[in-house]
C-alpha cells in the first residue's frame, strides 16, 4: 500500500513547496518556493529528509488532512495549534504518526505560514525539475494550485528512521507581526531622492491586503524618484523592492516575475526574507540597512542555528 | 559592460542600455558561455535585453571566480554565431480587432490611421524575440513599427484573456495565461506560447524570429 496524504479541508492557501524551481528564469519560470526557507527547512531538518524534499505551507488557516502512513511529522514556521488525532502537537518538534491519523490546524497565534513535513517528503510530480507550487503560472504541486479537499497526495519513502528529537525550542525564528529586516541598496538606489532612502530606513511600512505570494504592496510614505527615466525590462532577485511611478514599494516574494522595468531602490537580504514571509496583511515591516558582508554573516547564523538542529537530531 | 551587485543573491552584468538587436545578441551570447563555466554555487544565469542576471546561494558562490569568468566573457567579442536569417521563424495566427483586440480602435485614432493600417503594420515586420521574462511563455518582440507604437495603459487591466497580443512602447508580444497587464491589445492568437507537456515548454526562444498572420475573426 502506497502512503499517501489526504486534504479533508484544504485551509485558505495550502501548496506543496519545495526549494524551488531554479534554472528556468530564461524561459521565464519563476521560482516559486517557500515564502519562508528557513522554517520549510527546519521542519525538513526535524523529520530527517533533506533540505530538498518537499513541504506543505498553509497559509492563515491551515488544513485538516489524513495521513495515510506510519511516519513521523513536524510543523515549523506560524505558530498553529495542531493536533494529531487527540493528541496536542509543539510546533518546531517532531511526533509520531500511525496509519490513518488526523492531522488538524487550528487556531493561529503568530506568523502566517507554517510547513507540515513528512518523513520522506511529499513527491507529487516534479514539473521543471521542482514540485515547488508557482500559483501564477499554474504549474506544479497539484496542478499547479492551491490544494483542495479530496487532494491525494504521495508520500516518498523516508531515508532515516529518526526516533523523536529533543525539543529545539529557540532554535526556530522570532514570528510577530512587525517585521525587522536588513537590506541594501538596489540597483536603481541612485534613481531615488535622498528623502526616499532615509523614509525607507525609518518608516514603518504596512502590507497591504493586495500582497500574494508574488510579491507584497507596500502602504507607507511614498518614496520619490529623482526622474522619470525608463528602466528597460531585467532580471530580478529575490527579496528586490520595486517601486512603480506612483511611489508605493512592492516587495518581491516567492512567485515573482523573472524580469521587470521598475527601478530598485533596495533588496532585502537571504537571511531576513523568511520574516518576511510570515507577514500577513496589515502587518508592520521596518528595513534597516546593512553591507554585503553583514547579510552573508547573517545568513551564515541561519545555516548554523539549522546545523545545530541536525547535531542535536543525530545525538539523539 | 559593468557588473551590478543587486543583492547577496545575485548580480547583473549591464551592457549598454538599449534596445538593439545586437546587444540582445551579446547578452545571450555571454549569458550561454557563463553558464557553460559551470560555477558552483550559481543556480540561474538568465539574459535580458541588455544585461544578465546570475542568481547564487551567497554561501557556495566564488565571487572572486564568477568576476573573472564575466570579465573573460565580456571581452570576447560576439561573432554573430547564428545568422539572423537561419533563426527559426515562427508564425503566429491573430484575429485583430473586435472582442479579441479591444484596443485597435484606439491605438489608430492615436496614430491617426485606420485600423487596417495599424493591423498592416503590425503584420507586416519580421520580429525578433529579445528576451523571454514575466511569466512563462511571454517572449518581448521587437521592434515595432513606431508609426503604431504605443504606451502601456496608465492603469493596468485586472486581467487580460491568454494569448491577447498586445503593444507596448516599441514591443510587442503574446499574453501566453490570463494575467492583469498594460499592453495595448490589438488581437489574440489560439497559439499555446507555453506548455509543460511539451519540450520545449515554450514556444519562442530568445533569437527566433516571428511573424504575425492576420485570420479572420471567425471564432475558432
Amino acid at each position: 500500500m502506497s502512503d499517501t496524504l489526504r486534504i479533508v479541508r484544504p485551509g485558505l492557501l495550502t501548496t506543496v513547496q519545495d526549494l524551488g524551481r531554479w534554472g528556468h528564469q530564461a524561459e521565464a519560470v519563476s521560482v516559486s518556493g517557500p515564502m519562508d526557507w528557513f522554517s520549510h527547512r527546519l521542519a525538513n531538518e526535524l523529520v530527517g529528509n533533506p533540505s530538498t524534499a518537499a513541504t506543505l505551507e498553509a497559509t492563515l488557516i491551515g488544513p485538516e488532512l489524513i495521513v495515510d502512513a506510519d511516519t513521523i511529522g513536524a510543523v515549523a514556521g506560524a505558530d498553529f495549534e495542531v493536533t494529531c488525532d487527540d493528541a496536542t502537537v509543539a510546533s518546531t518538534k517532531a511526533f509520531a504518526i500511525r496509519r490513518g491519523a488526523r492531522v488538524r490546524f487550528g487556531r493561529r497565534h503568530a506568523g502566517s505560514r507554517a510547513y507540515l513535513a513528512i518523513a520522506g517528503g511529499i513527491t507529487t510530480p516534479r514539473v521543471l525539475g521542482s514540485r515547488a507550487t508557482d500559483l501564477v503560472s499554474g504549474i506544479g504541486g497539484v496542478d499547479g494550485r492551491a490544494l483542495i479537499a479530496g487532494d491525494v497526495l504521495p508520500l516518498g519513502m523516508a531515508t532515516l528512521v529518526s526516533t523523536p528529537p529533543r525539543d529545539v525550542a529557540g532554535l526556530a525564528l522570532p514570528i510577530t507581526g512587525q517585521a525587522q529586516v536588513r537590506i541594501m541598496p538596489g540597483g536603481q538606489a541612485e534613481w531615488f531622492t535622498a528623502e526616499a532612502w532615509t523614509m525607507l530606513t525609518t518608516a514603518s511600512f504596512r502590507v497591504s491586503s493586495r500582497s500574494n505570494r508574488m510579491g507584497f504592496r507596500l502602504e507607507g510614505p511614498a518614496l520619490t524618484r529623482l526622474h522619470s527615466d525608463e528602466l528597460i525590462t531585467e532580471p530580478l532577485a529575490e527579496g528586490a523592492i520595486q517601486v512603480p511611478a506612483a511611489g508605493e514599494p512592492i516587495l518581491l516574494m516567492a512567485d515573482r516575475q523573472t524580469a521587470g522595468g521598475y527601478p530598485k531602490i533596495a533588496n532585502l537580504i537571504k537571511a531576513d526574507l523568511p520574516l518576511a514571509g510570515q507577514l500577513a496583511p496589515g502587518d508592520t515591516i521596518r528595513f534597516q540597512s546593512c553591507t554585503h558582508a553583514e547579510a552573508v554573516g547573517a545568513l551564515i547564523a541561519r545555516e548554523r542555528q539549522l546545523l545545530r538542529y541536525a547535531g542535536l537530531r543525530d545525538a539523539s | 559592460m559593468d557588473i551590478s551587485r543587486e543583492s547577496d543573491t545575485m548580480w547583473l552584468v549591464r551592457f549598454e542600455q538599449q534596445i538593439d538587436q545586437q546587444i540582445s545578441e551579446r547578452a545571450i551570447d555571454v549569458a550561454t558561455r557563463l553558464r557553460g563555466h559551470g560555477l558552483r554555487g550559481v543556480r540561474d544565469v538568465v539574459p535580458a535585453y541588455c544585461a544578465v542576471g546570475i542568481h547564487f546561494d551567497p554561501l557556495q558562490v566564488d565571487l572572486l571566480a564568477l568576476e573573472r569568468a564575466i570579465a573573460h566573457e565580456g571581452a570576447i567579442a560576439t561573432d554573430a554565431s547564428v545568422p539572423v536569417e537561419t533563426a527559426p521563424l515562427v508564425e503566429i495566427p491573430v484575429r485583430y480587432g473586435g472582442e479579441d483586440g479591444p484596443d485597435l480602435d484606439a491605438l489608430a485614432a492615436r496614430a491617426g490611421c485606420s485600423p487596417d493600417e495599424v493591423i498592416e503594420r503590425h503584420r507586416a515586420r519580421e520580429y525578433r524575440v529579445y528576451m523571454l521574462g514575466f511569466v512563462p511563455g511571454f517572449a518581448y518582440l521587437g521592434r515595432v513599427d513606431p508609426r503604431i507604437a504605443a504606451p502601456r495603459h496608465r492603469t493596468p487591466r485586472e486581467r487580460v484573456p491568454a494569448g491577447s497580443v498586445g503593444i507596448a512602447g516599441e514591443q510587442t508580444g503574446v499574453y501566453p495565461i490570463a494575467t492583469p497587464g498594460g499592453w495595448q491589445i490589438v488581437g489574440r492568437t489560439d497559439l499555446r506560447m507555453f506548455d509543460v507537456s511539451r519540450t520545449p515548454a515554450n514556444l519562442l526562444s530568445a533569437g527566433d524570429r516571428v511573424r504575425f498572420v492576420p485570420v479572420p475573426e471567425a471564432r475558432r
